[in-house]
């Protein structure tokens, strides 16, 4: 019966390693997207530039490269009512199917037979770095819209010239919940549980921590849990033990749906805090409305934010798609933009200059904030925080960095 | 109180992997294997639960019978496709078979509709919570245990008080002289896995309504850690599977109250390891010396 066992379980084991990767993936899918925009030395010519976008169009996260799709279709309109510097956008799309090796396969594509100027990059980081090297080596700038990972900017502290995003870093999330939580939520002591197995999560909770502790925080507990757990009572029971007033949680809705419902059920009602991971309509049917009351997220943007630069952006949106913009649509859209902003005022369609002036780019005013580009490539921007009320998303305030 | 907190989430987790257990532990007593689909049949009876719930509009009860039904089927299907054909080939063969049958499972599930997670509607059993001198008791959990009581009385009463019950203990004393005896044994494994599948079925709508969070992969974890229950109590010992799967639960709890909550799968594995080698019969089980 032995030799029985150890047969399932290696089985078992190597399943679980599947589900595990797919479950990283999906979630890193979730977090991250990349834009790049393609420039090439022909696509300025005549009164077009042509700007490539290399995004998962189908295959396992396709609705992100839709999402961004839309964005960048609805801005290109906009855009090219005025032109720039007297010309006009045009845009190039391939599908990268959602897999890395394909997202290189675009990138050769765009630069060498489309020849365009910079590309709108892949939705998530993986597919994004497929695109770094490609994009250095022929010196056309690549922008993610929502690529999140640090490394796609930064390699071993070196820049990748040519590499851009327009979504804040992972990192960013966890400060903008400690400001939050110290500032807004006026709480002294916070417990932390992550996903051991994710470095986003684990990225969020670092950050966090520091950020708290610098403040005048204690965090009075920390936990974590493996992806696909069901059970997280023994361990909240813990949690509630130290008797924190704040919980940070960041982690991807199926599991943090789950630790809602029973942190609820065993009486922990402290304020539960979160990062993007959350944002899924699925996590308000796990962990049920009642229970997550008194929770909250950072987010790239919230189509209920008063800010009218953002409702103009709701308002042209509905009336193009006939649905309100999630945050892939805004990212997308700022993407666009982000670009168009360094085009004009390169003064000239040529991928270098553009890059210069991306890098450039200063107090410009988007939908997911105000934007400037730091040192890294990375942007520095608000977040917003979303509180949940009965099942619903609303808008909490904007924290600036 | 923490302590006891922790005993409380550990029975109620436990009387789930015993209910699964129950069912591994009996098709091991009738028939020498390792039912390793059993996982799988727990997840189809929590989809059967959830359907029944969402679209049919039933409540916990009908919806709770409708999974047993439907897995009890399910049980004597794969047993007489999978299983028979290979009666009396080598136990590997079987062995290998079951896993084949269990990944069928999993991923015609998936193929059918997806591997997105899909969530058990909050409503179904009433929900307040107890409170004893700061611990918490949730009615759900009590529901869950009383159930699960019940269902395990049954069983007893079902093995042990009627005919059925008396041809499966015969059958696995021993097929050859069961058959003699004019009892018909491919019935009577029928019937032991129906009982064992149906009993996961239930086990499946418990899970959902306690856990929330359904998925097509979902029995792979709870299937291994029954199978750990199983043997820890004594493999094809009925009150063994009951003891094993309550204790287990409670060690897993009391693991993670200590702070080792990353640790508690490899916990529950390594009592399977120690088992087999200094207690392979189990908790329940006496050593008997094969004969040769």
């Amino acid at each position: 019966m032995g030799g029985e066992t150890s047969e399932k379980e290696k089985v078992a084991g190597v399943f679980f390693s599947l589900m595990l990767t797919a479950g990283l993936m999906a979630g890193c899918g979730g977090n991250e997207q990349s834009s790049g925009s393609t420039g090439g030395s022909g696509g300025g010519g005549g009164d077009v530039i042509k700007i490539g976008a290399n995004l998962e169009l189908s295959g396992g996260v396709a609705s992100y490269g839709q999402s961004i799709a839309e964005g960048v279709e609805l801005a290109f309109d906009e855009i090219n009512k005025e032109g720039i510097n007297g010309k006009k956008l045009k845009l190039v799309k391939v599908d990268n199917k959602s897999e890395a090796a394909e997202a290189t396969n675009g990138a050769i594509k765009l630069i060498s037979q489309d020849k365009v100027v910079a590309i709108v990059g892949s939705a998530t980081s993986t597919n994004t770095l497929a695109q770094v090297q490609i994009a250095n080596d022929n010196k056309v700038p690549v922008i993610t819209p929502s690529g999140t990972n640090p490394t796609i900017t930064t390699k071993d502290g070196k820049v990748n010239d040519f590499i851009f995003r327009t979504c804040f870093i992972d990192p960013f999330q966890g400060t903008v919940a400690a400001k939050f939580a110290l500032d807004d939520l006026k709480v002294k002591s916070a417990a932390i549980l992550i996903d051991s197995a994710s470095d986003y999560s684990k990225g969020l909770a670092a950050s966090f921590k520091e950020t708290f502790t610098a403040g005048g925080g204690k965090i009075v507990a920390e936990e974590a849990y493996v992806a696909k757990d069901t059970d997280f009572r023994a361990t909240l029971t813990n949690i509630k033990a130290a008797n924190p007033e704040f919980l940070f949680l960041p982690g991807y809705y199926e599991e943090v749906g789950l630790i809602v419902k029973q942190a609820r059920e065993l009486g922990l009602n402290v304020p539960i805090m979160g990062g993007d991971g959350w944002d899924s309509p699925k996590l308000i049917e796990i962990a049920g409305k009642d229970a997550l009351n008194n929770t909250y997220i950072t987010n790239h943007y919230s189509s209920g934010d008063p800010d009218p630069k953002i409702q103009e952006f709701v308002k042209a949106f509905e009336a193009k798609y006939n649905k309100a913009p999630d945050a892939f649509n805004a990212l997308g859209y700022d993407t666009a933009y982000f670009l168009a902003d360094a085009i004009k005022r390169a003064g000239s369609a040529d991928p270098v200059k553009i890059k210069d002036a991306l890098a450039q780019t200063k107090d410009l005013q988007l939908v997911t904030g105000i934007f400037t580009i730091n040192e890294n490539h990375d942007p520095i921007k608000s977040a917003v925080i979303l509180e949940y009320k009965d099942g619903q998303q609303q808008f909490k305030t904007k924290v600036n960095p | 109180m923490e302590l006891i907190q922790q005993l409380v989430n550990g029975i109620s987790l436990g009387s789930i992997y015993a209910l699964i257990a129950l069912g591994y532990t009996m098709v091991y007593g009738i028939v020498r294997l390792i039912n390793f689909a059993h996982g799988d049949v727990f997840m189809i009876g929590s989809f059967v639960g959830f359907y029944a719930v969402t679209m049919l509009g039933v409540g916990f009860f009908p919806a709770l019978l409708l999974a047993m039904a439907v897995c009890a089927v399910l049980g004597m299907t794969i047993e007489r496709i999978a299983y028979k054909p290979l009666r009396n080939a080598t136990r590997i063969a079987v062995l290998i078979t079951a896993i084949g049958v269990s990944l069928l499972i999993e991923y015609v599930m998936i193929y059918l509709r997806g591997a997105q997670p899909e969530a058990y509607p909050g409503t179904l059993l009433p929900k307040q919570n107890l409170e004893l001198f700061g611990v918490v008791i949730s009615s759900q959990s009590l529901f869950i245990l009383g159930t699960s009581l019940v269902l395990m009385i049954l069983l007893q009463f079902i093995v042990h008080r009627t005919k059925i019950g008396k041809a499966m203990r015969a059958v696995s004393h021993d097929a050859e002289a069961a058959r003699l005896m004019g009892i018909n044994v491919d019935n009577t494994i029928s019937a032991t896995f129906a009982i064992g599948s149906a009993l996961a079925g239930a086990a499946g709508v418990i899970f959902g309504i306690y856990y929330t969070k359904i998925d097509p992969l979902m029995g792979i974890l709870p299937g291994l850690k029954a199978f750990v229950a199983a043997v820890l109590g004594g493999i094809g010992i009925i009150p063994g599977a009951m003891v094993g799967g309550l204790l287990l639960g409670v060690i897993e709890s009391l693991v993670s109250g200590l702070g080792y909550s990353l640790w508690r799968d490899g916990v529950a594995f390594i009592i399977l390891i120690l088992i087999l080698i200094f207690r392979p019969a189990g908790l329940f089980g006496k050593n008997v010396r094969e004969k040769v």
